[in-house]
């Protein structure tokens, strides 16, 4: 294997574990900010107390989201520093407002969020709620347009093969940034509303903290009916766009290898790059014209129209895009369910619907994966779509031995983390609502404490607290 | 319409973020690198909540020296960060072991001995690759047409490896000294043994880079010692060595607050000796900052938005601080709401 797709492999590996971090944690922030606003508003105790649950979990899924987001911008540079010297003048500066507006917003906020609840006022514990919120969705707009102009470029010039800015307008809102923006932001949204639905479906059927989970249950699915539609609406709109720009990216999605009008929608088949056809396709006619060009006689290009080397890996993105669409159906459909038992008010009596809303709280993660594999290995051969190929954007000096090493570092240690993480996470939701509220790190503002000024200065030993959970114990998280 | 030449003032404010990420960030991977010689595990929870409640934007000043290097400077991020493929690895992997220590080991029955190391391991480790890194700057970078053509192991010298275990020292001290200002009792008690014990050190590593700097490298030698330069830079030294005269004397007094003031000082003249003897210099000792900088339109676009943010940034920066000003405590520790 070369440096070039091991470089590949890493940045893959990195960005996809990455991701399902803000894809929780955009969702997860606005829902809280929503329950501290609700709280604050009508004083229901109830608010607060899956405020204060959502938040623990919150806070180490940002942690996780923090570090493993430090890592990006390096990887740029470390594996991919051609690229670097030749896009940096267009999108290097958007980065770099990520940073500015998005990070110290949410940085400085959550401490605030996290710790603060008895050191501020209310009003000020609430906007820190909303301005991290603020910060998450900051940050998905700059990086988001970043990765769109790389799929579609526009606002550029090219002075000694370098892309100098010509608009930064028009390099930060090019032609698919609006609809990538909205369709990502809307997954993450959707995402953290599956997974609130299936833990307040999880404490109903195991029968613990009805209130908090009727409160859960009923927020998420009223959410969800209206953004799963709009989400499928903004989806198809966004597909529209990838025909009209990335038309190769179109065609390897579809599994469309002619070119024609009245194309069929393939259902499932087996794309072969090399002999250039699909094994068992599974398709109907002509609904392909109507969805990707909203006419049954609209003419869809297909792969054979471009050569070879300017083609995308096609079962990569064929099987993504499928997976994606298989996974809005299984949501559409449990929250249409969900909207008929509701007035039959028998919501959060149907085990049956409860254990299926449990069962499909990680689908949106998946959806997200799934997504983000569509439009990145969608835009190969290229890192600027149509300008750069990927293989001239990495580092020369990599060897494959250097590439190897990071990446089973990277592995390892991803694994190790991520694992934990999950792991933590897990528990705190099995623990639920429940635990008493206490303030985390308070800080005294007296000079000093009574206590501890009492205590004889070099004995260590007499002032230990026993605290809950010193011990270590040996239920590893690992 | 003339272009204003804006690289310098990118320079500053890069300085400016790498300055602030070495001071905040510092103090926070410096309790990481003593965490494990503390063996009292409730005052192991006043060192975190100590520092838990920043640790995160402190560590977004890294992000905004990288970003701001990869926006601004992108012809030194390209030939830099090849040239330290591995410290930067080591650095990133120690930061996210570090980094999810503060949460998971706030969860209930979570293994806390396992994430006290990946705490304290995950410290040493960044610490010691920026170490690293900053040394491959007075080593200088192989370049050749903009492109770095050494090998992912040049750091692998040395003089890198030697800064990397002063920036440990370093971290140290800034860390020692932010827990004499910050806790109370024991534990104050023995934050100051440790700061008088690394200190030592400290002033070792600072002597010895002072000299070997200027004298492995001529060019650096010249820009310190010829005349009239050998006057305005003579302040550097002369003020290192008053402050750490301060430091000594405060350390084991009654003295709170001075020792990591003296501390921050002593940081803050390390970077600006290491800033004059490199300009103009991104990545030495052939890329100079103009060559480096992207087109003066991203300078400019940037420029306009950096001027109204920095300003609101440092405003909630200091609120942040200063809701959680006072000396921390184990009540409620780091642990969960």
């Amino acid at each position: 294997m070369s440096a070039l797709l091991l470089s590949r492999l890493q940045f893959a590996w990195v960005i996809a574990l990455h991701i399902l971090l803000p894809a929780f944690t955009v969702g997860l922030s606005c829902y809280i900010a929503t329950l501290e606003t609700l709280w604050w508003a009508t004083g229901r105790d109830v608010y607060r107390r899956l405020s204060a649950f959502w938040l623990r979990i919150f806070a180490v899924s940002f942690g996780m989201g923090v570090v493993s987001g430090i890592v990006m911008p390096f990887q740029f540079g470390t594996n991919w520093s051609r690229f670097v010297a030749a896009t940096s003048s267009t999108i290097g500066s958007l980065m770099a407002y990520e940073v500015l507006t998005a990070f110290f917003l949410e940085s400085a906020f959550l401490g605030v969020l996290l710790f603060g609840r008895k050191l501020v006022p209310q009003w000020a514990h609430v906007f820190s709620a909303i301005f991290v919120a603020l910060g998450t969705l900051m940050s998905s707009f700059w990086i988001l347009a970043v990765n769109s102009w790389m799929q579609t470029p526009t606002g550029y010039r090219i002075v000694d093969g370098k892309f100098v800015p010509d608009s930064m307008l028009a390099i930060i809102f090019n032609p698919s940034f609006p609809y990538r923006l909205a369709h990502t932001v809307t997954a993450f949204l959707v995402t953290t509303a599956f997974v609130v639905l299936g833990t307040g479906a999880h404490y109903l059927l195991t029968g613990r903290w009805r209130e908090e989970a009727h409160v859960m249950v009923k927020m998420s699915l009223w959410f969800l009916a209206v953004m799963v539609p709009v989400q499928v609406a903004i989806g198809d709109a966004h597909g529209l766009n990838t025909r009209e720009y990335q038309p190769v990216k179109l065609a390897a999605m579809e599994g469309l290898w002619d070119t024609g009008r009245r194309v069929p929608a393939n259902l499932f088949s087996i794309p072969d790059d090399d002999e250039e056809r699909n094994h068992f396709e599974i398709s109907i006619p002509v609904l392909g014209s109507i969805y990707l060009t909203h006419d049954p006689n609209g003419l869809v290009r297909g792969l054979k129209d471009w050569p070879r080397a300017d083609r995308p890996v096609v079962p990569i993105v064929f099987f993504a895009f499928h997976i994606m669409v298989a996974i809005a159906l299984l949501m559409l459909a449990t929250i249409v369910w969900g909207l008929v038992l509701w007035p039959k008010r028998k919501l959060y009596g149907s085990r049956r619907w409860l254990a299926i809303c449990r069962a499909a709280s990680p689908l949106g993660f998946i959806a997200v994966l799934a997504g983000w594999t569509t439009t990145e290995a969608g835009r190969q051969p290229w890192t600027v779509y149509g300008l750069m190929r990927t293989a001239d954007s990495v580092t020369p000096s990599l060897t494959t031995g250097d590439v190897t090493l990071s990446l089973v570092l990277y592995v390892i240690s991803y694994l190790f983390i991520f694992g934990a993480g999950g792991v933590l996470i897990a528990r705190l939701m099995r623990i639920g609502p429940d635990v008493p509220e206490r303030e985390r790190a308070t800080l005294d503002r007296r000079a000093a404490r009574p206590l501890s000024a009492a205590q004889p200065a070099h004995d260590d030993r007499a002032k230990a607290p026993v605290l809950p959970g010193t011990t270590g114990g040996d239920d590893d998280a690992a | 319409m003339t272009q204003l030449d804006l690289v310098p003032l990118w320079a500053a404010i890069l300085g400016f973020a790498v300055l602030m990420y070495i001071l905040l960030d510092g103090f926070d991977l410096g309790v990481g690198i003593l965490f494990l010689l503390r063996k009292n595990e409730a005052d192991r929870d006043i060192m975190m909540a100590s520092v838990s409640p920043v640790w995160d934007f402190n560590e977004t000043w890294l992000v905004l020296g990288g970003g701001g290097l990869l926006a601004v400077f992108p012809g030194a991020f390209a030939i830099i960060l090849p040239a330290v493929y591995f410290p930067v690895l080591l650095m990133l992997l120690g930061l996210i072991f570090r980094g999810v220590a503060f949460e998971f080991r706030g969860v209930p029955e979570a293994n806390k001995r396992l994430w006290n190391i990946a705490f304290a391991c995950g410290s040493v480790l960044a610490s010691f690759a920026q170490g690293v890194i900053v040394g491959m700057f007075i080593d200088g970078f192989k370049e050749a047409g903009g492109v770095f053509v050494g090998t992912s192991w040049d750091w692998v010298s040395p003089f890198p490896i030697f800064a990397g275990f002063g920036v440990v020292a370093g971290y140290a001290l800034q860390g020692a000294t932010w827990l004499i200002m910050k806790t109370q009792g024991s534990l104050q008690v023995w934050a100051r043994r440790v700061a008088q014990r690394v200190m030592g050190l400290v002033f070792l590593f600072i002597a010895a880079v002072s000299v070997f700097t200027p004298w492995l490298n001529p060019r650096i030698a010249e820009r310190w010692f010829s005349w009239p330069n050998l006057a305005f830079f003579a302040p550097v030294p002369l003020v290192t060595l008053l402050l750490a005269g301060l430091l000594v004397r405060s350390a084991d007094r009654e003295r709170e607050v001075l020792p990591f003031v003296c501390s921050v000082g002593l940081f803050f003249l390390s970077f600006s000796g290491l800033v004059i003897s490199l300009w103009p210099m991104i990545a030495p000792p052939s890329v100079t900052l103009w060559q480096a900088a992207a087109a003066p339109v991203s300078h400019e676009f940037l420029m306009i938005g950096t001027a109204f943010v920095l300003p609101i940034l440092l405003v909630y920066v200091v609120w942040s601080y200063w809701v959680f000003r006072g000396k921390a405590t184990a009540e409620g520790g780091y642990g969960h709401e």
